[in-house]
């Protein structure tokens, strides 16, 4: 699987990335398989099944943190890593998109990082001269 | 960054300026200090201060950190009609807190069986990301567990009714309504309870090393050698649930109410508001979680020590100190320049500090105090202070609770690149069992600020004074 375009911010308690996207939509997709690479490194992109994720927000920023809340509690709630993101629908306060899942399993998979909550913390979606690019604190 | 300006040794205020109601008060050193006004912390002292119904001060512990919305080694306390209530200023972990119990080992009969115990504790007490192992639940059994905390636990057999009168608010925090937590908290706080988590949660066997006040140890029931344990976990997946559903719930009052915020995550309602009432309630669920969850813990310990040590009970002797919470929010009472009022106070990576006498405490610690649990990091030591009348009058009876980051987890991988901070510890004559690839190394002792400093500095203003310090033998860390 190609490493998701991110960088890990360096926080004292936690764990942040910032993540580049052409678009916006693939902005949201790597924010996503960021977020799960942070989890887990992944060897392939073998799925179980694909749930289809619709969330809104106030706003980019707003919007940003909901999805990567639902996208967490596919983990936290269900014990599924999401492997594939495919967006379907996005706009400034609200994304739909096709999530492919694979379920945990303790000896294939390999824990590295519990992230607890995706939060608000100097959260920024912001335009580039060559997309976009997101910054999200996650408490672990 | 806001001005600050010096009180004596150990406090310093941060002047009432702008839109702040109150000034800050932090309790630190000056070398602390220096540290801290690189940080963000100052300002989110200031910026709590701005929130309606804040009494006297926005107050700040020693081992001050930024957090979210809130810095962690927060005090803030709000006037009951009057005021907020605010998740960011409780924290993601609800009743995140410390558990200590003594036994009638002492540190030599360890030593003899450590590697054993330490191994049984790890297979016996679940910990690590994602981990199992637990205490299997219905829903209806957990809505009991929400409504009733340690007394749930003691009924099913885990730990003493003695343990519960030795647990702040008696274990059970009164109001916890199940049906008002989403289904999402409700699903994942069923497949938790009776495990210690990750990241700074821990279960460590130590030693009393040293006693500074012989007649509160003795009340303690602690003496120099003894073999300790200290729990150190929270509420879980249900308790980060919990914050996460209130705090987008909160954030959208408050843009309902056309409310500006110096920061979104100081997300709050009025406490006598639906919405208000509707996260004490919640919080009131996980906290009496947490609760049942270091009773099921403890008691786990307890009888792994009987089977290692071929002991009873009796033998062993196992008995609790104290559990104190550190990230939640108390209705109490408080004498507010010469009037009583009920205040909502919000203690988010601080302790409750309760002076000898306070109708709060069991018969037992009246007439000394309430004891105060200070967990150290992995490697170092933990200490035991005392309540005093100077927090009830300072602090709304509060004090530090830790000592907190001083190095990023990256940072500090690369710093124990090429170390084994196992094989350090071991030469320190500290075991460790573990789980995740990099949790040792980014818990490594140099990470965090150094605890003694930080306790001197309570010690020294007088908000908790000094009771013993803990040496560890053996942690198990998720």
């Amino acid at each position: 699987m190609t490493t998701p375009s991110y960088r890990l911010i360096d926080h004292t308690a936690d764990v942040g990335i910032q993540v580049f996207g052409s678009n916006l939509a693939d902005l949201f997709e790597k924010a996503g398989l960021a977020m799960f690479d942070v989890i887990c490194e992944f060897k392939d992109e073998k799925v179980d099944e694909t749930v289809q994720l619709s969330v809104d927000g106030d706003d980019l920023a707003d919007l940003m943190v909901n999805w990567l809340r639902e996208l967490l509690y596919l983990w936290n709630g269900k014990e599924q890593l999401v492997k594939t993101i495919a967006v379907r629908f996005l706009t400034e306060t609200a994304i739909g998109a096709a999530i492919g899942v694979e379920a945990f399993m303790p000896e294939q998979h390999r824990i590295q990082h519990e992230i607890k909550a995706v939060t608000y913390h100097q959260i920024q979606v912001e335009p580039t001269p060559n997309g976009y690019a997101a910054t999200v604190i996650f408490d672990i | 960054m806001p001005n600050i300006k010096q009180i004596d040794a150990y406090r310093w205020e941060v002047p009432k300026t702008g839109d702040m109601r109150v000034p800050g008060r932090v309790y630190t050193n000056a070398a602390m200090l220096k540290v801290l006004e690189q940080e963000q912390a100052l300002q989110q002292v200031a910026n709590v201060a701005t929130l309606p119904g804040i009494v006297q001060f926005s107050l700040a512990m020693p081992d001050i950190h930024w957090g979210y919305g809130f810095p962690i080694g927060g005090v803030a306390a709000f006037d009951w009609d009057e005021g907020v209530v605010s998740p960011g200023g409780v924290g993601y972990d609800i009743n995140c807190g410390v558990r200590l119990a003594g036994t009638r080992l002492m540190e030599k009969e360890a030593r003899a069986r450590l590697e054993d115990l330490v191994n049984a504790l790890y297979q016996n007490v679940p910990s690590g990301a994602g981990s199992t192992g637990s205490v299997k639940l219905t829903v209806s059994e957990e809505k009991k567990v929400l409504k009733e905390g340690s007394h749930w636990a003691v009924r099913q057999g885990f730990g003493e009714q003695e343990d519960i009168e030795r647990t702040e608010d008696n274990g059970r925090m009164p109001g916890a309504d199940p049906d008002l937590i989403s289904q999402r908290a409700l699903e994942r706080g069923l497949k938790q309870l009776g495990t210690l988590g990750s990241g700074n949660h821990f279960l460590e066997v130590g030693v009393v090393e040293e006693i500074y006040d012989s007649h509160a140890a003795q009340a303690f029931g602690l003496f120099q050698g003894q073999v300790t344990v200290l729990l150190h976990s929270g509420s879980r997946g249900l308790g980060y649930q919990i914050c996460d559903d209130f705090l987008a719930d909160m954030g959208r009052h408050v843009k309902k109410l056309g409310i500006r915020l110096p920061d979104r995550q100081l997300a709050c309602a009025m406490i006598r508001s639906a919405e208000g009432e509707r996260y004490l309630s919640a919080m009131a669920c996980a906290a009496n979680y947490a609760w049942a969850n270091r009773q099921i813990m403890l008691h786990r310990a307890r009888q792994v020590f009987e089977e290692v040590f071929h002991m009873g009970p009796r033998d062993l002797g196992m008995q609790m100190v104290y559990d104190v919470c550190h990230n939640i929010a108390k209705k109490e009472t408080h004498l507010v320049e010469g009037v009583n009022r009920q205040l909502c106070v919000h203690r988010k990576g601080a302790t409750r500090s309760f002076p000898a006498g306070h109708p709060a405490l069991c018969e037992r610690y009246r007439a000394v105090g309430q004891p105060i649990l200070i967990p150290g990091d992995m490697g170092t030591a933990s200490y035991v202070l005392l309540g005093s009348q100077r927090a009830m009058e300072e602090t709304f009876g509060s004090t530090c609770h830790g000592a907190g980051r001083v190095l990023s987890r990256t940072a500090a991988k690369k710093k124990s690149k090429g170390r084994s901070i196992s094989r350090e510890l071991a030469d320190q004559g500290i075991l460790v069992r573990w789980t995740g690839r990099s949790t040792l190394a980014e818990e490594m002792p140099e990470a965090y600020k150094d605890i003694s400093q930080v306790v001197e500095v309570v010690h020294g203003a007088g908000i908790s004074t000094k009771v013993a310090k803990l040496r560890p033998m053996a942690v198990v860390k998720g």
